[in-house]
């Protein structure tokens, strides 16, 4: 699957949802069941610190896929990050750095992403794209 | 003229809270951060903005004089507000922050010497921590911390040690915005009176519930946010005793605080234009005077019942929740209340309480060192205002059991 597609299935999941307190259940249990960050990888480095939430993002580069794994200790910031994990790992660099952000519009979550310093989720999509830069060279 | 004691007269003032938000009636509890703003500060501030506007001081046109007259007519009403002795000790500025680093920069760029040391408290807000940290970077004086104990009180018990010869100055809030207590201010300032130290205090969120009188407290600097304050964006004050005011240097220089240049030398406007560089916003300076006239407007006796009727719900009832610490306990305290509920992120309960129409605050506070010192990421904090009610109260608890039980 492309991520275009992979992003079409994550709008096709959330379009059965009218109420964000289901759109929340839902971010809430994919948050629960999101593999947890090693915590030996859970270092300084891989942290970004936003002052709502702390994230981890950690990216490991084998055979020419970027494999990402990533943690928070918010739980609804959890749910968001296991959907970017899910669109965003075992991709190439070139995918990555080609591929937008226009499904979290579509799911209606666009207002996590608003670009107060608070926000750890811009920054780990940032930081997503400087891997993908980086493993590209 | 009779006072106003009527809960919904003064929320009839707000067009804010009017609103909805999120398909819900808005429930403001971020007090702490701005307030709303009244129909005689907005409309105001829109009358200067479409004709009583020209710039203060500078003209002689009828719209310079009209603009002035309501700038300094709004300095007067401040000056009353607090008890100023007279109006040059009330100087404009963008804010509590801008008023900090304005002392910090003059005051301690004058007094502060290599080895001396400016005492803040452990339960600071950045405002009143950075602005002392750079001043002593560049004299090479220290930055002293007065701790909180558990209860989140000033350890005065460590004051006396703190307090030695090298302290040139002591900054410290009147209530913090995390904790909520009103701490003792008065006993403070004569402790650091005795050993010959000034005392700024600052004001952002104690003004807007409690009465303040700054000759009675005997501050020597008093600072506060007019946004806070049901006033514009962008103004406050710095109140300081005028022989203080009068020994300190320009901290900005340009524009109505001079009063002869030349290249070789230019002599400064004396107070309050001295610290009043630049134009002003000065529209929204104006404006606090409907601000301040609205507060007064409200009878006193209603304001602190209706406060402490809240209170005593709100820590009543935080308390019996489950895995909730409420930081900051104690009973004399505004209507501010920062919590933590085990298992349950802050920013995931401010999210969600966002949805069902409540407005909260969560995250740092800008404190850090006071999350660090209770070992805590982060916080999450409800503060009300003159027009928040009861039954708000009431709702916030419901939604946040609500919100708990979600994320359990």
């Amino acid at each position: 699957m492309t991520i275009k597609e992979v992003e079409q299935q994550i709008v096709e999941e959330f379009s059965i949802f009218t109420d964000w307190m289901d759109k929340y259940e839902y971010l809430i249990e994919l948050g629960k069941s999101l593999p947890i960050i090693k915590e030996g990888e859970k270092l300084e480095g891989n942290l970004i610190k936003g002052c709502q939430s702390r994230v981890w993002l950690n990216a490991e580069f084998k055979d020419g896929l970027i494999y990402f794994t990533a943690d928070s200790d918010a739980i609804i910031t959890k749910g968001i990050i296991s959907l970017l994990v899910r669109v965003f790992s075992e991709r190439t660099p070139a995918e990555i750095i080609n591929a937008d952000l226009n499904f979290i519009k579509e799911i209606g979550l666009q207002e996590n992403l608003s670009p107060t310093r608070a926000n750890g989720l811009l920054s780990m999509i940032k930081q997503i794209k400087i891997y993908a830069m980086a493993y590209s060279a | 003229m009779n006072k106003i004691a009527d809960i919904n007269q003064i929320r009839s003032f707000f067009p804010a809270l009017e609103q909805s938000v999120n398909s819900k009636t808005l429930v403001y509890l971020d007090n702490g951060a701005t307030a709303q703003k009244p129909k005689q500060v907005i409309d105001l501030v829109n009358m200067m903005n479409s004709g009583i506007n020209g710039n203060i001081h500078r003209a002689v046109h009828e719209l310079s004089s009209k603009t002035t007259e309501l700038y300094e007519d709004s300095r007067e009403a401040i000056r009353q507000f607090i008890n100023a002795a007279q109006k040059e000790e009330i100087i404009f500025t963008s804010g509590t922050t801008a008023s900090i680093n304005l002392v910090a920069a003059s005051y301690g760029g004058k007094y502060l010497r290599k080895g001396d040391s400016v005492l803040v408290s452990e339960a600071e807000h950045h405002s009143n921590i950075v602005p002392w940290q750079l001043i002593c970077e560049s004299k090479e004086a220290n930055l002293r911390v007065l701790p909180v104990d558990e209860n989140g009180n000033w350890r005065m018990d460590m004051l006396d040690n703190l307090l030695d010869s090298s302290v040139k100055i002591v900054s410290v809030s009147h209530v913090s915005n995390v904790l909520g207590l009103i701490n003792p201010v008065e006993e403070l300032i004569f402790k650091a009176h005795a050993k010959g130290i000034p005392v700024l205090i600052d004001g952002a969120q104690s003004i807007v519930h409690i009465e303040t009188d700054v000759r009675k407290l005997d501050c020597d600097f008093y600072v506060f946010s007019g946004h806070k304050l049901y006033g514009p964006t962008g103004t406050g004050v710095l109140y300081g005793k005028r022989e203080i005011l009068d020994s300190m240097p320009p901290w900005m220089g340009g524009g109505d605080m001079v009063e002869t240049v030349t290249f070789e030398k230019t002599t400064y406007a004396p107070l309050p234009l001295k610290f009043e560089a630049g134009t002003p916003n000065f529209i929204g300076a104006a404006a606090m005077l409907e601000a301040i006239r609205f507060v007064e407007s409200i009878d006193k006796k209603f304001l602190e019942n209706t406060e402490r009727s809240i209170v005593e719900y709100m820590t009543e009832e935080l308390l019996k929740i489950e895995g909730l610490r409420l930081y900051g306990a104690g009973e004399n305290r505004i209507s501010l209340f920062s919590f933590t509920v085990n298992g349950a992120h802050p920013s995931d309960l401010a999210m969600i309480m966002d949805k069902m129409g409540v407005a909260l605050r969560s995250g740092q506070m800008c404190a850090e060192p006071l999350m660090r010192r209770y070992g805590v990421e982060s916080m999450l904090r409800a503060s009300f205002a003159a027009y928040n009610t009861i039954d708000e109260a009431e709702y916030l608890i419901t939604s946040l059991k609500r919100a708990i039980k979600m994320l359990s």
